[in-house]
């Protein structure tokens, strides 16, 4: 009977996510076109709602630890009161993205407590932090808009964070990333990619000449070469390439970007050279079966993950996903396409995709141009987070030892994510009016100088952009 | 809607007059456009390489020894039997009335190390094919039957190349010495035998493993793969080999006077039982194993390329099987002192070798020097008989070259004909080898006898052999008596 319970519900588990990942792309074909698009996002939630009850329900009943249920209803009440509160004090936010939201921090929360329960309950009561975290973060963003000239003070706090673990951090899996206050051990560089996001930004919203993008050049190095001398190099990278899209949208030079690439290029393989860690993540990527006693031993048990769980899974709690060392951080993917299955795992990274588009849609949106980099910033630091965790747990590229925003493990990624997710639904809340005239509720925080006018044009550009992006998913 | 197309066009004027003044322009969507693009491609080749794995990579992992999720099967497959090239089965797993399972290996201590036992981290064959055992291919009807009344499936059965008879004989020829014997087919690869000694009961391990597992124990250590023996005298094949490569011409003029020693550089070095050779030639030098000569020539030999014919002979590689093996060691710096070089060339010194690794040298030389990928497992079957993988012989490449394994072939037939290992001599087959006798340890009485060669027989498949002999005596004495019970049970 459990059997039936749990191998009836991997398959339509799997089945609801697939419905759901195709209403994220198809919904673009509907969004401004007022009822069929609500519709859509409601009954993504009620799809949401049943994936997260059914995963909840397979590891009640193979466990038949009563605590999960009680957990689970804890969980419940969350999101259906962070979905509330969001529709009545910020009509205006992405309910797709809030949809996401949800979608991830549900099966990351399955698949943390499959894992451990106790760690499951830990980062619960991050996200309780998170919940009034996001809940703020609009009405915050809303009150003025000198977020923009602490230019200096990003600087300072950011590089004085970085600095206090590159001294007191204590080293862990070769890389010194945590410091401990008290009993919490903290991530500082998950919050400061933020900041140094806002410092970029700041930098270069209101000139973009060669010089100014070489002093914010020059000052970005310093980030990512503290985090370099932390042997953080996943960070490092997530940084630097943070730097460069925000550059090359700023100026508008490609070279920048292209440039910027090659001599991360360069760098990676200077890296290569210099560290012994860089070199064991290498050889394990080539060949991880062929030094499965040393370096190759998490890939490869990840791989068996993946590759024994196949397209359906072997179901929840029927795997042996803690096999994988930090299973619950880098590897969290692994082990839900272990137990989960191949095809929940994709639509789980083209969530990841439709996240990453949203943040983009948002950018594009924005007529401030401030804003619009931090949205670059944030969408593109998401997204090769994305890329940096699953491509380095299928093998795919070396791996670098960062977290898939949402589902995996950490307070700090946790908290982190959702200021980020909070940040983009800030702007969504602040976004110029739509062309319809009954937009009047949104507070428009511009620094622009006619109102009016620019709402119009921005209008037009807002349903160029979701042509776009309709179109692109007809292509796909 | 005239006035709003008003507006808009005094905001592009205006946007336009901000152009003029910056720099350079606002961002455009082609930016955004690029960006997205950009993580598009990426995301579409995770996505592509997350499809590949799952269709193509998949099955190297699933099927890996090392991957424990393949435990996960017997929860619905009952693991499958491991049989011998004559059909007898080497592995099988029973069941009690109440469907408990027992494995069972019917022949006890005689294939310990190559079948392998399944329990408690598993060795073996038991390890290597733990996948076929446990994936089942019997008829889908039978399967979906089994799975309605909640029974088991057959898993898959391994067919070996083991042959049971030569097994027998290389085990008892053995005796209670501890070593190991390799026996392989040269013209294919397939192993016919692989002994190691000490062994175990595979039937107790469970019971066993605080005896067989304890610390110093060797006894799950499999020495015909594993073993790192120093070579001693079977070595001057190699060395042989790197003579005649550098004077391929003038090799037939070599001539030493041995006196039952050499000196240079104030190191002696004797020759067994101190005996005299006299006036010899390379092959005659080869032939009756003396160290003085070998010592000899090992000094006029070019460090560089002698390592160079070592790599050559998989010193320093890993052997082309699928089963764990050590890996032989060879080194020579161009700077070692003339003690160590002459030690080096009598396969003293710092090299070691596998009994598996010297069986495929001597099976290269006996197939004109290709070597063919040695194998343990012949194909393997579903429960209802049905071939599912046959493996095909493969060849490795060669080691040497056609002209150079003939060679190599006169020096092991005078070593039957008038050298160490004239028990070999008989009409009923021409045997090739080396013997040695290898020191282990500075006092004089600890040695490993060694013996590897080949033979060839009408209406028969060559067999090529390596035996070793640990802490008994010289390889003549104790080691070419083995390999002549193993060739004499294979010609009859």
């Amino acid at each position: 009977m459990v059997q039936l319970v749990v191998q009836s519900s991997k398959y339509i588990m799997i089945f609801l996510f697939l419905i759901y990942t195709f209403l994220s792309f198809a919904v673009f074909r509907f969004i401004g076109k007022g009822k069929t698009e609500k519709v859509i996002y409601g009954f993504q939630r009620v799809l949401l709602f049943l994936i997260h009850g059914m995963g909840y329900l397979v590891l009640y009943v193979t466990t038949e630890n009563a605590q999960i249920l009680g957990f689970y209803l804890m969980q419940l009440i969350l999101f259906a009161a962070f979905i509330f509160m969001y529709h009545v004090f910020y009509k205006r936010a992405s309910e797709l993205l809030m949809n996401h939201m949800c979608m991830l921090l549900s099966i990351s929360f399955i698949m943390l407590t499959r894992l451990d329960f106790d760690k499951a309950f830990r980062q619960f009561m991050f996200l309780l932090a998170g919940f009034v975290v996001i809940m703020l973060i609009p009405f915050i963003m809303q009150m003025g808009s000198r977020f923009r000239n602490w230019t200096w003070l990003y600087v300072a706090i950011g590089l004085l964070a970085l600095l206090v673990v590159l001294i007191f951090g204590k080293v862990s899996d070769g890389a010194k990333i945590n410091i401990k206050i008290g009993s919490i051990a903290m991530q500082p560089s998950e919050f400061v990619k933020v900041i140094f996001i806002f410092f970029i930004a700041s930098m270069l919203y209101h000139r973009n000449d060669f010089k100014q993008i070489m002093v914010t050049g020059i000052i970005s190095a310093v980030f990512v070469l503290i985090l370099v001398a932390s042997r953080d190099l996943g960070g490092a990278l997530l940084y630097f390439f943070t730097f460069l899209a925000m550059a090359y949208v700023a100026s508008g030079k490609w070279y920048y970007f292209v440039g910027g690439l090659g001599a991360t290029a360069v760098a990676c393989i200077l890296g290569y050279q210099v560290f012994p860690h860089v070199q064991n993540r290498v050889i394990a990527w080539l060949d991880p079966l062929s030094v499965f006693d040393n370096q190759g031993y998490q890939v490869s048990q990840s791989l068996f993950a993946i590759g024994t769980g196949g397209w359906f899974g072997l179901g929840l709690n029927q795997g042996l996903p803690k096999k994988i060392p930090v299973v619950e951080k880098d590897f969290i993917f692994s082990a839900i396409s272990e137990e989960m299955g191949g095809f929940f795992a994709i639509c789980l990274i083209l969530v990841c995709i439709s996240c990453f588009l949203m943040i983009f849609n948002i950018s594009i949106n924005m007529k401030d141009l401030f804003y619009k980099l931090v949205a670059v910033g944030l969408g593109s630091i998401y997204a090769l987070q994305v890329f940096l965790t699953i491509g380095g747990g299928i093998k795919f590229i070396p791996s670098t030892g960062v977290t898939l925003p949402l589902v995996s493990y950490g307070g700090s990624s946790l908290l982190s994510t959702i200021l980020i997710f909070g940040i983009v639904q800030a702007l969504y809340v602040m976004q110029p009016v739509r062309s319809s005239g009954k937009g009047g509720t949104g507070k428009i925080e511009n620094s622009g100088t006619n109102k009016t006018s620019k709402q119009s044009t921005n209008a037009k550009q807002s349903t160029n952009a979701k042509q776009r992006s309709s179109a692109k998913q007809k292509t796909k | 809607m005239q006035s709003k197309a008003q507006t808009q066009n005094k905001d592009q004027a205006q946007n336009k007059r901000q152009n003029k003044k910056r720099s350079s322009k606002k961002p455009s969507n082609k930016e955004f456009a690029f960006i997205t693009y950009f993580f598009l491609i990426l995301f579409c080749g995770m996505l592509g390489y997350f499809v590949y794995f799952q269709v193509v990579e998949k099955e190297e992992y699933i099927s890996s020894p090392y991957n424990s999720l393949q435990d996960l099967y017997s929860a619905q497959v009952i693991r499958g039997d491991i049989i011998a090239s004559g059909g007898e089965i080497l592995a099988t797993t029973e069941l009690s009335e109440d469907g408990e399972e027992t494995r069972v290996y019917p022949y006890g201590t005689l294939f310990s190390h190559v079948v392998g036992y399944g329990v408690n981290g598993k060795a073996g064959l038991e390890k290597q094919e733990n996948y076929t055992l446990l994936s089942s291919h019997q008829f889908v009807a039978d399967q979906i039957m089994s799975e309605i009344q909640g029974e088991k499936t057959n898993g898959d059965n391994v067919y070996t190349t083991l042959d049971l008879n030569l097994q027998a004989v290389a085990y008892d020829a053995l005796g209670d010495y501890d070593g190991a014997v390799v026996v392989m087919e040269p013209s294919t690869g397939k192993i016919l035998a692989m002994v190691s000694k000490p062994d175990f009961n595979p039937n107790r391990v469970v019971e066993d493993w605080e005896e067989i597992n304890e610390e110093g124990s060797s006894v799950l250590f499999n020495r015909a793969t594993q073993g790192k023996y120093t070579p001693g005298s079977v070595f001057k094949i190699v060395t042989a080999l790197e003579y005649y490569r550098e004077n391929p011409d003038t090799y037939g003029d070599f001539d030493f006077d041995c006196d039952s020693s050499f000196t240079a550089d104030g190191r002696t070095i004797n020759c067994a039982s101190n005996k005299s050779h006299g006036d010899e030639n390379l092959i005659e030098a080869f032939g009756d194993s003396c160290n003085s000569a070998f010592a000899s020539l090992s000094l006029e030999l070019d460090k560089t390329k002698w390592n160079q014919t070592a790599k050559e002979l998989l010193f320093g590689e890993s052997l082309p099987i699928d089963f764990p093996h050590s890996i032989s060691s060879f080194s020579l710096s161009e700077s070692a002192d003339d003690s160590t070089t002459m030690e080096t060339g009598i396969g003293q010194g710092t090299t070691t070798v596998s009994p598996l690794h010297m069986a495929l040298i001597s099976s290269a030389i006996c197939n004109n020097g290709v070597l063919m990928e040695p194998y343990l497992v012949d194909h393997t079957e579903s429960a209802d008989g049905e071939v599912l993988d046959s493996y095909t012989a493969t060849e490795y490449g060669a080691l040497m070259t056609e002209k150079e394994a003939e060679v190599l072939e006169n020096f092991m037939r005078q070593t039957v004909l008038k050298g160490t290992a004239t028990k070999l001599k008989t009409s009923k087959y021409e045997a090739y080898g080396k013997t040695g006798t290898a020191q282990i340890s500075d006092t004089e009485d600890t040695t490993n006898a060694w013996f590897t060669g080949y033979i060839k027989v009408d209406g028969k498949e060559d067999l090529a052999i390596a035996v070793v002999v640990e802490d008994s005596g010289s390889g003549s004495k104790y080691a070419v008596p083995i390999a002549k019970k193993v060739f004499d049970a294979y010609v009859k």
